[in-house]
């Protein structure tokens, strides 16, 4: 009897082998798509199930590749498995011991786009990791699984795996492409979207990896089984990343709609040394701080809720902070964090995040004048209001909130 | 040349990147060429240039901009020790002062014997693990942590870099 969905390997030893896999029901999945399925009808299944883009967005995904434009081909299927938020590392342990799922579940999205090459964009830091998933793919050539015409039908598939050199921006999906095609990792205006003119000016779909290696269990199982868990608007399960103050930390595939208190009491087993929790940033460094008072920690982790909370459920790295952390330490630690990743195309991100950098460490340090904090509320509604893309836009996000939560810290460093 | 010293890799690289992909094996190339020089030199800057048909100036402003291309020469081996605030709320920060004050350096510096250089990195997606470093050599990187059960101490780190600087 298994329990997993995504994190199977915990349930199946040596699930990273491909006989263990096909073993398990392995591309089973992908060979009934292939054989007695229209690409529209993956989509309808996959648009059915709810599921949504577990990389950040929330982005329905049936959806998101309904609206790739129509009867202009080549297309391309990308996965992202850039994998830099910090406190994000749940791709990492799907890509390390649970490959085939994922790679079987890129397979599926490339069939439903009517793609016949796809990409994996993987991280520099992760070129161990990079030379593993290459073997796999390997694998999966020399077995019948990736090639020309598949199954004796005339749908065709080639995968290649892609290694980044090291950028937070290229998790984006419009510099993670700028990458692919060797330039610099910037992101570019929308529109238009990559779903109209992404990889090579054609029609391109990026999902993350987590997203797509939900994609065999909800074909072989059905929409209906998938909403079995989760809620109404969030179906499904997630799996959250789990760091910080906290006695257990690491990665929990749980429904969403979980509460944060269970995440971080039950499954965490809390602050160490007994601390209090104070408060914990629900999906890493780009999202808004939240207090730890019984509302927040009774708040069901879905889209809809805690976005109403004030945050956002992005990707799920739940970040926590019991009450020894000084919250403007995590600020300063934060401002670092998205000075060094502005990619510097767009001025309100690469002077805003040096600047924010300058008033924290000033404030941090005891430096700070009496005006610098209603500064850094100024220069964070620039730089969120005024940059290109997600990552500046995001960038004050914790910042302004630890601000707002816990403003008495600032003040006692001024 | 890498033309000469790595003829078989860089034919390769060119060969799996046919058509309009030809510039996307400058990523491949600027790792083969750090490999070979120990960072990305003028040399190297020009000789992937020449291969794919672009400026030294537009090689410069990739490796520029990834931060796992050097431009400049350092240790043998850069040791990256992620203190960004998830690692940071584990120890990261001290784990990265123990581990220099051994090798006596500060962070950013390189050993005496030009074998060490240790630097403070941007998140690894290790974070449970915390705290991790990665390893960046001419055999590429190599993740170095423990379990949340048993997480990496100085000392242990201290214990794996003096195997490393016998290989």
């Amino acid at each position: 009897m298994t329990q997993y969905i995504l994190l199977r390997h915990r349930d199946i030893p040596r699930l990273n082998q491909l006989e263990v896999y096909l073993q398990h029901g392995g591309f089973e999945a992908f060979k009934n798509a292939v054989t007695t399925k229209t690409p529209q009808q993956v989509i309808d299944q996959i648009k059915a199930s709810g599921l949504r883009g577990r990389g950040g967005a929330g982005f329905p995904t049936g959806l998101k590749w309904s609206l790739l434009t129509k009867d202009v081909f080549p297309r391309y299927v990308v996965a992202n498995s850039d994998e830099s938020e910090p406190g994000t590392f749940k791709d990492r342990e799907i890509l390390e011991n649970n490959p085939y799922q994922f790679l079987e579940g890129l397979m599926i999205a490339a069939y439903a786009a009517q793609a016949n090459l796809a990409f994996n964009y993987m991280r520099g830091e992760f070129a161990d990791l990079a030379a593993k998933v290459e073997a796999n793919i390997a694998e999966l050539y020399a077995h019948g699984w990736l090639g020309q015409n598949l199954f004796g039908t005339n749908y065709s598939l080639d995968i290649r795996n892609k290694l980044g050199a090291g950028a937070y921006i290229c998790g984006e999906e419009s510099a993670l492409l700028e990458s692919i095609e060797g330039q610099r990792g910037q992101p570019k205006p929308k529109p238009p979207f990559p779903a109209d003119k992404g990889l090579y000016q054609k029609p391109t779909v990026i999902n993350n990896a987590e997203t797509l290696t939900n994609l065999p269990m909800i074909v072989a199982r059905g929409s209906a089984w998938f909403r079995t868990f989760g809620t109404a608007a969030s179906p499904g399960v997630k799996i959250f990343c789990l760091s910080g103050s906290v006695n257990r930390p690491g990665n929990y595939e749980l429904p969403l709609g979980t509460t944060f208190r269970v995440l971080i009491e039950k499954h965490g087993g809390g602050a160490p040394g007994g601390r209090k929790v104070k408060g914990f940033i629900p999906s890493g460094a780009s999202s808004n701080v939240l207090p730890a008072t019984d509302e927040i920690l009774d708040c069901p982790m879905d889209y809809e809720s805690v976005a109403q909370k004030g945050s956002g459920l992005g990707s799920a790295s739940v970040i926590v902070f019991d009450e020894s952390v000084d919250m403007v330490w995590a600020a300063l630690k934060i401002a670092r964090f998205f000075k060094h990743e502005s990619c510097g195309k767009c001025t309100p991100c690469r002077v805003g995040t040096r600047l924010m950098l300058e008033l924290l460490e000033r404030v941090y340090n005891g430096e700070g004048q009496p005006d610098d904090l209603r500064q850094i509320e100024r220069l964070g509604g620039v730089i969120q209001r005024g940059s290109l893309c997600g990552l500046g836009q995001a960038a004050p996000n914790a910042i302004l909130s630890s601000l707002r939560h816990f403003r008495a810290e600032f003040e006692a460093h001024l | 040349m890498l033309t000469d010293t790595y003829s078989t890799e860089v034919e390769a690289i060119l060969a799996r990147h046919p058509g309009d992909q030809k510039r996307a094996a400058a990523m491949p190339l600027l790792y083969l060429a750090q490999k070979a020089y120990g960072y990305i030199s003028l040399d190297a800057l020009i000789e992937v240039g020449a291969l794919l048909g672009l400026t030294p100036a537009d090689v410069a402003s990739l490796a520029g901009f990834y931060s796992l291309y050097h431009l400049h020469p350092a240790g043998r081996r850069r040791v990256q020790i992620c203190t960004d605030l998830p690692c940071a709320l584990r120890g990261a920060d001290k784990f990265a002062e123990e581990l220099c004050a051994n090798l006596h350096i500060k962070l950013g510096e390189t050993t005496d014997d030009g074998e060490f250089t240790v630097e403070a990195v941007t998140c690894l997606a290790g974070c449970l693990n915390a705290p991790l470093f990665q390893v960046q050599d001419a055999s590429g990187v190599h993740y170095y942590e423990g379990t949340p059960d048993q997480p990496l101490t100085a000392a242990a780190a201290i214990g794996i870099l003096d195997q490393l600087r016998g290989k």
